[in-house]
């Protein structure tokens, strides 16, 4: 972390990189010469290049090259470029084997990436305190002072590696999902080493969330402020209105929770969602196009996951839900900070899932490939750990990538993410002094949402980065531009 | 890097002994098999997977994560693998006990802050050496050079050579093991020196 002071009058304050977000963001604050806030942003300095360097290349390669987009969630890649490849290669339903292969792989995606996000990165936040020291607030940290919650930490997340592991054949970078099913089923073997562990991996969820909820009253009333702003929100819901992680119709509702589409298709995505290039940063911005550019930012991941669905279908998650809704008052749950406590109600969601699959025969069937008529173009979505995450691509006749569209959980948050960030920076920084412990309530905002940048930035050569220095009058200091 | 032990394998006359039960050992090889030598250790655990030994678990990974002390905890003892960046050929080797600074990131780890959280989080350390096999190249290519295929042949001759001691020993039932735990080898090199 480090902290620069810039320009004539408007002081330039950049947080860069963030810690404990996996990738690189940075964050800029322009000071008026009185020492308020002029402006912050929040800024994406990466760039990703997946889209472009898969052009040309053969479709089968697609699900496992997307993949490396990501050490956090790259099941989520993997499995949503098979889905949309299944289109191509006129799969329209697989067979039962192959399709709860692959949830039962995504559900251990979801199991291992939040008690990562949760555990590893967010609790140290919430058990020592935002302002505790920086080399304090960590893993490490956790394991020397709470060896208990440790334990959680890495035995859970440690399962839902096997679960990959076990139908995807590597705990990191799996290679079962191919276009039109999968390579493997799940084997007896597996499945037993799996089902002996199930409910304990449940029972440490749960107290992990109950945990939570302690910290959440004994602090309400920060955690009802802290870098809280009302949104819309998106996400995938089950035709009968449960949450679905792994596919679905899509569903956004306004602040009030009021329906804006539902029950969208994934072909239908881009005549809904519009993307706007600012050219400060490398991410786009999203937006519904039925509510505008201005206030049709909308929010993903888990927090619109649980404020999108009606129901879940698993008795212990919806409980959760059940007593996470009642903060909304009648309206979807706002509270920023409130993804953590999301998040743990679907990792406990993914668990219960995970142990009525091990229970279910057809994992071990061994039809595990379907196909039909080919086509050009194929679209699909699931809902990755950090929200809705969309795979578009267009093969030509030769079986090879002719086009691709990726938009990723990070991306969808990103307007969001900044007003998140402007939030905290109005409440913490205004006229105080710049301290360490300040600028990690930036962090700690940024982090509700996600540690992981690195495959958020667009294509390489399509989205030039503008860098200004700006004094308070808004004449220009100095700039730079990267085409 | 704490001091070199020189050649080392357990002790038999160790009083830790747990007679009846057969050691649980664990090959953790870790590197990135996409970057040339740097895939000494997966291809040093995956051969001696391939030797179907009993009681002998592998693992293979990119880089330690804090998971892989979940693993480790279970064992008496933990063989990891590593390639070598500088040092002596074909390898070196050295005891590793608990210790050290986890990178803030949690991205990498040392085997010593490995060990270190078995004992906070399990409150048991395995014994453990670290093997570090000379490597000379770390391109983007997933063939080892055929120096360093060698020096892994080697290396594979001693790893066998430490399994056969420590599985002779059977369980350990210490809770901290510390240098006295460990004997040397004759005639194999081993030496402290840099790794990947």
């Amino acid at each position: 972390m480090s902290t620069s002071v810039e320009g004539r009058g408007a002081r330039t304050i950049v947080i860069d990189p963030v810690t404990r977000i996996e990738g690189h963001g940075k964050v800029t604050i322009c000071l008026n010469e009185d020492g308020t806030i002029a402006r912050t942003r929040f800024h994406i300095v990466e760039f990703r290049g997946f889209e472009r360097f898969i052009l040309g290349k053969p479709y089968r390669q697609v699900p496992l090259i997307v993949e490396r987009l990501c050490g956090i969630c790259p099941v989520s890649h993997h499995l949503c470029a098979a889905k949309a490849l299944d289109v191509t290669v006129g799969a329209d339903r697989l067979t039962a084997t192959a399709e709860k292969v692959r949830r039962l792989m995504h559900y251990g995606q979801i199991v291992q990436s939040h008690a990562l996000h949760y555990f590893y990165l967010a609790s140290p936040d919430l058990l020592f305190g935002f302002d505790a020291p920086v080399a304090k607030r960590s893993i490490v940290g956790i394991i020397a002072e709470y060896p208990e919650i440790a334990k959680w930490a890495i035995q859970i997340r440690k399962y839902g590696q096997e679960v990959i592991k076990a139908t995807g054949g590597k705990k990191v970078h799996p290679t079962s999902a191919v276009p039109g099913g999968v390579t493997q089923n799940l084997s007896v073997e597996r499945r037993d080493a799996l089902r002996k562990d199930i409910d304990q991996i449940i029972a440490w969820s749960a107290e992990a969330l109950a945990l939570y909820t302690r910290f959440f009253r004994a602090d309400a009333q920060r955690h009802a402020e802290f870098g809280t702003v009302a949104s819309n929100y998106v996400s995938l819901v089950r035709s009968d209105g449960a949450m679905d992680l792994y596919d679905g119709g899509l569903r956004a509702i306004d602040a009030d929770g009021r329906k804006i589409f539902d029950g969208l298709t994934p072909i239908e995505y881009t005549a809904h969602v519009a993307e706007e290039v600012r050219p400060w940063t490398y991410l786009k911005f999203p937006y519904l196009r039925a509510v505008g550019r201005e206030r049709g930012w909308y929010r993903v991941g888990p927090l619109a996951q649980i404020n999108c669905c009606d129901f879940i279908d698993t008795p212990i998650a919806e409980r959760a839900r059940q007593e996470f809704v009642g903060q909304g008052h009648g309206r979807p749950v706002h509270l920023t900070l409130a993804y953590h406590w999301a998040r743990l109600i679907n990792m406990i969601h993914a668990a219960e899932k995970i142990k009525d699959l091990l229970y279910d025969d057809a994992l071990q069937g061994t039809d595990l490939v379907t196909s039909g008529t080919r086509r050009a173009e194929g679209a699909a979505w699931v809902e990755a750990p950090r929200g809705t995450l969309y795979h578009h691509y267009r093969v030509d006749d030769r079986g090879q990538v002719a086009s691709a569209n990726l938009i990723v959980a990070t991306t969808n948050n990103n307007e969001a993410m900044n007003r998140s960030v402007a939030r905290v920076a109005q409440d913490y920084l205004s006229g105080r002094e710049i301290t360490d412990a300040l600028l990690n309530h930036i962090e700690v905002a940024i982090r509700a949402y996600d540690p992981c940048l690195s495959c958020a930035t667009h294509a390489l050569g399509q989205m030039p980065l503008i860098v200004t220095l700006q004094a308070p009058d808004g004449a220009e200091l100095a700039r730079r531009t990267r085409a | 890097m704490p001091e070199c032990a020189g050649d080392t394998a357990p002790n038999g006359g160790s009083p830790e002994r747990a007679d009846g039960h057969g050691a649980r050992i664990l090959v953790l090889g870790y590197g990135n098999p996409g970057r040339e030598d740097d895939g000494l250790g997966p291809a040093a655990a995956e051969a001696i997977e391939g030797l179907r030994l009993p009681g002998v678990r592998t693992h293979v990974n990119v880089q330690l994560s804090v998971e892989d002390a979940a693993d480790a905890a279970e064992q008496d003892w933990v063989l990891f693998v590593d390639a070598a960046q500088s040092g002596p050929e074909p390898f070196q080797a050295r005891p590793v006990f608990s210790g050290g600074e986890t990178a803030y990131t949690s991205h990498a780890l040392s085997p010593e802050r490995l060990l270190g959280i078995c004992e906070q989080v399990y409150g048991r350390q395995p014994r453990a050496l670290l093997v570090g096999v000379r490597g000379y190249a770390v391109g983007v290519e997933e063939e080892l050079t055929a120096r360093a295929r060698e020096n892994l042949d080697e290396a594979l001759r001693y790893l066998r050579a430490v399994i056969t001691r420590a599985a002779g020993l059977g369980a350990i039932s210490r809770r901290r093991p510390d240098r006295s735990s460990l004997v040397r080898i004759p005639g194999v090199a081993a030496r402290a020196g840099e790794y990947l």
